[in-house]
């Protein structure tokens, strides 16, 4: 859906806000619509992705992985190998710049496995400008890294001890501060989740990925991939590489993560497990209970537990555009340590969500077909975690 | 007319503003729920805000976070709750309002929820996170049955103003302060202006209550006398019952909303 009238993917989305947030939205809005299309916002944002971010960022073939699953061909998206290990710099950048063209001097940020929080220090300082950013006092812990990578970038992380302690309740103080702030805040938010507009700008950021992979499969093999695939937490890095390819044939496979599986409840699976409700300024698919309060999710990845999804993820999936499968924390491991193996490339947890499906789907599919697995993020962040969950499960 | 409307011409016939009081219920249990309705209405509370939880309140401070939080590990469920009005309404036929998050609703169906509540005796909502373009179901299931009651801030342009108050029925909730329930900020320029701004624009077609940080005697005499209708009252009340043992509650509640109540008489 290329604008969606009034914030609305067919049903999902729209703007479920308190009154005082209403004119910052408004005026977020008027402003993403005046500078996206604004020559020299364009100009001066590809010269940051270029020469700050590193874009464009390469197609991989997975030469080994492809050769030891036997199946279709898989191409990585190299978004690990960002400024700041991950895809979300291509929309921190975004926003920053759009943030600093709208005059507000504090920029707030929430941040899941520190990757947006961290993403959003780098863009702050590089373009002169003081963040805070909000991090569950769980997720501080299990991505302690992250914590002092923002520190040391000048950013304030303020940890939050209330409800689950993680992504959900960092982005509700967030949206807490934005309310008492908002004359002079700026809330960077980085999912494609929240209020309109920011589920249609973080996905048009996020673009980037899939416009770069539509053009160097083109020249790779002169066609498009036959299947992408990427991992959906709140779904920014899933959105930019889909959305380009929305009305192609191509197969579109996003991944959840099943925690310790969909039955246990232990899990992060909105999509595939969830039911329609309204958090954080939208109307999208949750994990809730039968009196409609939201529930604890578990994943084994800071970043994909959380118990919504970006409204356009929804309705990709009602209109069936979109499959969305789920991966195991201990189908994720495998897949950590196979691709670090096989080709020397650690992913992050986040990622390896997605690497993990296309070793199933690559199975399946014809040698002579083409699979792009996103690889949204890099691992380092996560070896610790990975350690620590191989010593308590003895795998190997 | 609704028990709201009819309040507030009561009122305006003995001169008089009204105090209206919020409190969580299942905070800190059922029981003292029940004992501080007794007390907001032996002190003279209006009508009674009643919250009920959700996991995720964005717009409430540290107070009502923690009261939600506290309601929901006692047990606080939906059908449990409708029982609890039902005993209120037998103790009482002060106005009584239903203070929660859109989700809370739109999970049941507004239809389905909004028939049970008024059933049992709610007389109005307020849903923070409501705002009027997503309104539409909302509205349609609580015409005839129960007030709809929106919110507008300091910063909500005049031509919103207008929307809003097209929908809204009951009272209009001006939240005095850029911020969360519970801040406290002081009585700020910019929220006296608002008042003033609103009133002359909605020119007593609908009463104007404040609230957000409104705790004390004073902080309601100051509002009271630049000419709103109504203060609310919420933090405070919650703020007492977490320091009060169960059998006092009932007549430290009474005492604290007599201190207030005076306040709204001219």
């Amino acid at each position: 859906m290329k604008y969606p009238k009034g914030g609305r993917f067919g049903e999902f989305g729209g703007k479920y806000i308190p009154e005082t947030l209403v004119p910052a939205v408004q005026e977020l809005e008027e402003n993403y619509l005046k500078f996206k299309n604004d020559k020299i916002f364009k100009k001066e944002l590809d010269y940051y992705l270029k020469q700050y971010a590193g874009r464009p960022t390469p197609l991989y073939f997975a030469k080994n992985l492809t050769e030891k699953i036997g199946g279709a061909k898989i191409y990585l998206k190299r978004e690990d190998l960002l400024h700041g290990g991950a895809h979300k710099i291509n929309n921190t950048l975004g926003q920053a710049l759009l943030a600093k063209k709208m005059n507000k001097k504090r920029i707030i940020a929430e941040t899941g496995a520190g990757q947006h929080g961290v993403a959003t220090a780098m863009a702050c300082a590089a373009l002169g400008m003081k963040s805070e950013v909000y991090m569950g006092y769980k997720d501080t812990i299990r991505q302690k890294l992250n914590v002092f990578r923002m520190n040391m970038l000048g950013a304030k992380v303020h940890p939050v001890k209330l409800g689950s302690k993680t992504l959900k309740d960092a982005i509700n103080e967030a949206i807490r501060d934005w309310i008492t702030n908002v004359e002079n805040t700026y809330y960077l938010l980085g999912s494609a989740v929240g209020p309109h507009p920011y589920p249609v700008m973080v996905r048009d950021f996020q673009s980037v990925i899939g416009e770069e992979i539509k053009s160097q499969m083109k020249k790779l093999l002169n066609k498009n991939p036959d299947c992408v695939i990427a991992c959906v937490g709140g779904g920014s890095n899933a959105i930019g590489t889909f959305y380009p390819l929305i009305d192609s044939s191509t197969e579109i496979i996003g991944v959840e993560a099943a925690g310790k599986g969909i039955k246990s409840g232990l899990h992060s699976a909105t999509l595939s497990a969830g039911s329609k409700g309204v958090l954080h300024g939208m109307m999208t698919y949750l994990l809730q209970d039968k009196e409609g309060q939201i529930t604890e999710t578990h994943s084994i990845s800071a970043g994909l537990d959380y118990p919504g999804v970006g409204p356009e993820h929804s309705y990709l999936k009602d209109n069936k555009r979109v499959k969305y499968h789920s991966a195991t924390d201990s189908e994720v491991i495998d897949a950590f340590l196979l691709l670090t193996r096989t080709e020397g490339i650690i992913p992050a947890l986040e990622s390896a969500h997605a690497i993990a499906d296309a070793v199933k789907v690559a199975s399946n599919h014809k040698k002579s077909e083409s699979i792009v697995v996103t690889l949204s993020g890099r691992g380092d962040k996560d070896v610790e975690e990975v350690q620590n969950y191989l010593d308590k499960n003895v795998k190997n | 007319m609704s028990r709201i409307k009819e309040k507030f011409s009561e009122l305006a016939a003995k001169k008089e503003k009204a105090l209206i009081s919020y409190i969580m219920v299942g905070f800190p249990n059922e029981r003292a729920t029940l004992s501080a309705v007794k007390g907001l209405v032996k002190g003279g509370a209006d009508i009674i805000e009643l919250g009920f939880p959700f996991s995720d309140p964005l717009a409430d401070g540290p107070v009502i976070q923690n009261a939600s939080t506290v309601s929901l590990e006692k047990g606080t469920k939906i059908k449990k709750f409708f029982q609890l009005v039902k005993k209120i309404r037998k103790l009482t036929d002060t106005p009584l309002v239903l203070m929660t998050y859109t989700n809370i609703l739109y999970n049941k169906g507004y239809s389905n929820f909004i028939s049970e509540a008024k059933k049992a005796g709610i007389d109005g909502f307020i849903l923070p996170d409501m705002s009027i373009e997503e309104s539409k179901e909302y509205l349609k299931a609580a015409k005839g049955n129960t007030d709809t009651i929106f919110l507008i801030s300091p910063n909500t342009t005049k031509k919103r103003v207008k929307e809003i108050t097209k929908v809204t029925s009951g009272f209009l909730y001006l939240v005095a302060v850029y911020g969360t329930t519970g801040i406290k900020t002081g009585i700020k320029n910019y929220t006296l202006k608002a008042i003033k701004d609103v009133k002359k624009q909605t020119q007593g077609k609908i009463p104007i209550g404040v609230g957000f940080g409104v705790s004390t005697p004073e902080d309601v005499k100051k509002y009271i006398s630049v000419g709103v209708d109504a203060v609310i009252v919420g933090s405070a009340f919650l703020k007492l019952l977490e320091k009060t043992s169960q059998n006092q509650i009932e007549r430290k509640i009474t005492s604290f909303t007599k201190s207030l109540k005076k306040q709204t008489k001219i």
